[in-house]
């Protein structure tokens, strides 16, 4: 049995105009977390919505626990908890309520439903709010109430849209908590996000996903790596000094990657850039450069921003890494 | 949040079997949607008053207002023939707000949820109709014991007006299928509305309801005749106060086959697409 519990392979979708999804390929394994970042509009949420059983893809096909999306969405159904970008909770129903509701309709019995609702009510905090219309939660509380909705059932896969957007920074700190306790408790979850940080901070692999295709496949580490984990960046005072400081730099790059000067619009014109793996490099740099007589007028080191993550990842050099990540999917 | 251990998998049996089979599971789950939708109606009562104080609103205005000038001066005459009318004429407006609250389910999110759990596609609809029910039931017992005060006499008995409620009931549940359909056709629920009043109009106004047939020129005749509000009227005129009843039910009925056989496909067939 394979241990992939989502595979999609070549899902394309199309709105009117727009290329939503345009040949996109994913892989989970049983008992992770797999973050899918990407800007707004990437087609982050049509992929989730496919492979919730919500849209059909016009083609490719998809697995969910290791069934066929779009020959079995029944079965898929049974198998799923789905928390959408936008908190869908029904905000004329108590805590409860919505609660309740779901797990009627997943054929609990009202007994069991009542008391799976108490207990998730409870995990997520939310006992004394339990009785009041969702309308009067705050906007934390929705979201968690929604979260605990996409749980009644033990899905095995987790599908998360945006789960901590509008959230301020000690609630979306909670909302990792859960997914992380699920995935201890046996459930593999998908989940999109726009934070570098977040799929960071849960995801054992990342895939990126811009203009409906993905860019890559890495784990966090891996990811970081190709984007360059930490950036050295070297101006020399004389721009005739660029081959020098390129060679120097070279010396410290970290491994399989190499000093480039940055002529694109938008970077720092003149100066050189390196990725390297630490802060050591600068230990060596800072001596090899003063040898070789390259007088610096500006020099940091700095980590990458989402905004790089995507410069690289979709105008930087082509990474052998990722390539061979993204052909294992097939 | 607590660090409570979340208990493992609820589900007992075979996890791809509904219990007691498909079309079990569909009724269980459309009267789990019903409660749902009976419960938002509870909490906000504002939204009855197009079944409560609007119909009310229309028999005071006609029985008052024109009911001197259409009945020839004999108001308790007129309000006799128009309650039946008007009754009619609630239901069908009365469906409209299902429409308008399916629509905006769906922009919030809410059925994407639903979408998501292995219910059956119609589930959701049909418990949003199911729980029409006790709108249309308000319709009646508002109309008739309102009528009552202002003077309304029922003048056949206590059968017939229980099948009157009865049929009014049923076919206000066909008819909002109209704008189950709207609903998940257009984008908001103010276009629900839109839509939906200028069906209802014609077909209210160019019916039996408000004035006798006779006096109509013959074109406009023609379309009452064709009309699926009139044999209702007449069908529910005949149970209230007397009259032949057969024929306009069988084409009630007919009517109410017919709309279901067009439109809950059409709905579902839209709700599938949307979102």
């Amino acid at each position: 049995m394979s241990d992939l519990v989502v595979r999609a392979e070549g899902l394309r979708k199309r709105f009117g105009k727009t290329q939503a999804l345009d040949g996109v390929d994913l892989a989970m394994r049983r008992g992770t977390v797999l973050g899918v970042l990407g800007p707004n509009g990437a087609g982050k949420t049509t992929a989730v919505r496919v492979l919730a059983t919500l849209l059909r893809p016009d083609e490719g096909r998809a697995e969910v626990a290791g069934i066929d999306v779009l020959k079995e969405p029944a079965r898929v159904r049974r198998r799923i908890g789905l928390t959408g970008q936008y908190a869908s909770v029904d905000e004329d129903l108590t805590g409860t309520q919505n609660l309740v509701l779901i797990g009627r309709l997943l054929d609990l019995t009202t007994r069991d439903a009542k008391k799976r609702a108490a207990e998730l009510l409870e995990w997520f905090d939310l006992t004394e709010a339990a009785g009041r219309m969702a309308k009067t939660y705050s906007g934390g509380m929705r979201r968690r109430l929604d979260l605990a909705a996409s749980l009644v059932g033990h899905p095995e896969v987790i599908f998360l849209d945006e789960p901590t957007t509008g959230l301020d920074p000690a609630k979306r700190e909670d909302m990792w908590g859960v997914v992380r306790t699920q995935v201890t408790q046996g459930s593999s979850v998908l989940l999109t996000t726009q934070y570098l940080e977040e799929a960071d901070a849960l995801a054992d692999e990342i895939v990126v996903i811009n203009h409906g295709k993905v860019i890559a496949h890495d784990t966090p580490d891996g990811l970081k790596r190709r984007v360059g984990g930490l950036t050295l960046s070297v101006r020399p005072a004389d721009p005739a000094k660029v081959p020098d400081t390129l060679r120097v730099l070279d010396a410290v790059a970290a491994p399989g990657t190499s000093a480039s000067a940055e002529t694109a619009a938008g970077a720092r014109p003149g100066a050189v850039s390196v990725p390297v793996t630490s802060d050591l490099a600068l230990d060596e740099a800072v001596p090899a450069l003063r040898r070789a007589g390259v007088e610096v007028i500006d020099f940091g080191l700095h980590l990458p921003s989402l905004d790089e993550v995507f410069h690289a990842l979709t105008e930087g050099t082509p990474a052998p890494a990722a390539s061979t990540k993204e052909n294992e999917l097939v | 949040m607590t660090t409570l251990d979340v208990p493992t998998r609820g589900f007992t049996g075979d996890i791809d079997r509904p219990r007691g089979g498909a079309l079990a599971a569909l009724v269980r789950h459309s009267v789990a949607l019903a409660r749902r939708s009976l419960i938002k109606t509870l909490r906000t009562p504002e939204a009855l008053i197009d079944v409560t104080v609007q119909p009310v609103i229309f028999l005071l205005l006609f029985t008052y207002l024109f009911g001197g000038a259409i009945g020839a001066g004999d108001r308790g005459a007129y309000l006799q023939f128009l309650l039946p009318g008007l009754l009619a004429q609630s239901l069908a407006l009365g469906g409209i707000a299902l429409g308008q609250n399916l629509n905006a389910d769906i922009e919030k999110g809410v059925f994407d949820r639903f979408r998501s759990l292995p219910v059956a596609r119609s589930a959701p609809l049909v418990g949003a109709v199911s729980a029409d029910i006790v709108r249309y039931l308000t319709v009646c017992v508002f109309m008739l014991g309102f009528g009552t005060l202002m003077g309304f006499r029922v003048e056949t008995g206590f059968v017939p007006t229980v099948a009157a409620v009865a049929l009014s009931i049923g076919f206000g549940l066909c008819f909002c299928w109209i704008s189950v359909w709207v609903g998940m056709l257009v984008r908001t629920p103010g276009a629900v509305q839109g839509v939906m009043f200028l069906l209802i109009f014609p077909l209210s106004f160019g019916s039996n309801v408000f004035v006798q047939t006779s006096t109509l020129p013959g074109w406009l005749q023609a379309f009452v005749s064709v009309n699926p509000i009139t044999p209702l009227v007449s069908t529910i005129r005949g149970l209230l106060i007397g009259g032949p009843v057969a024929h306009n039910l069988t084409v009630t009925l007919a009517w109410m086959a017919g709309l279901l056989v067009v439109f809950v496909p059409l709905a579902l067939r839209a709700y599938a697409r949307r979102a």
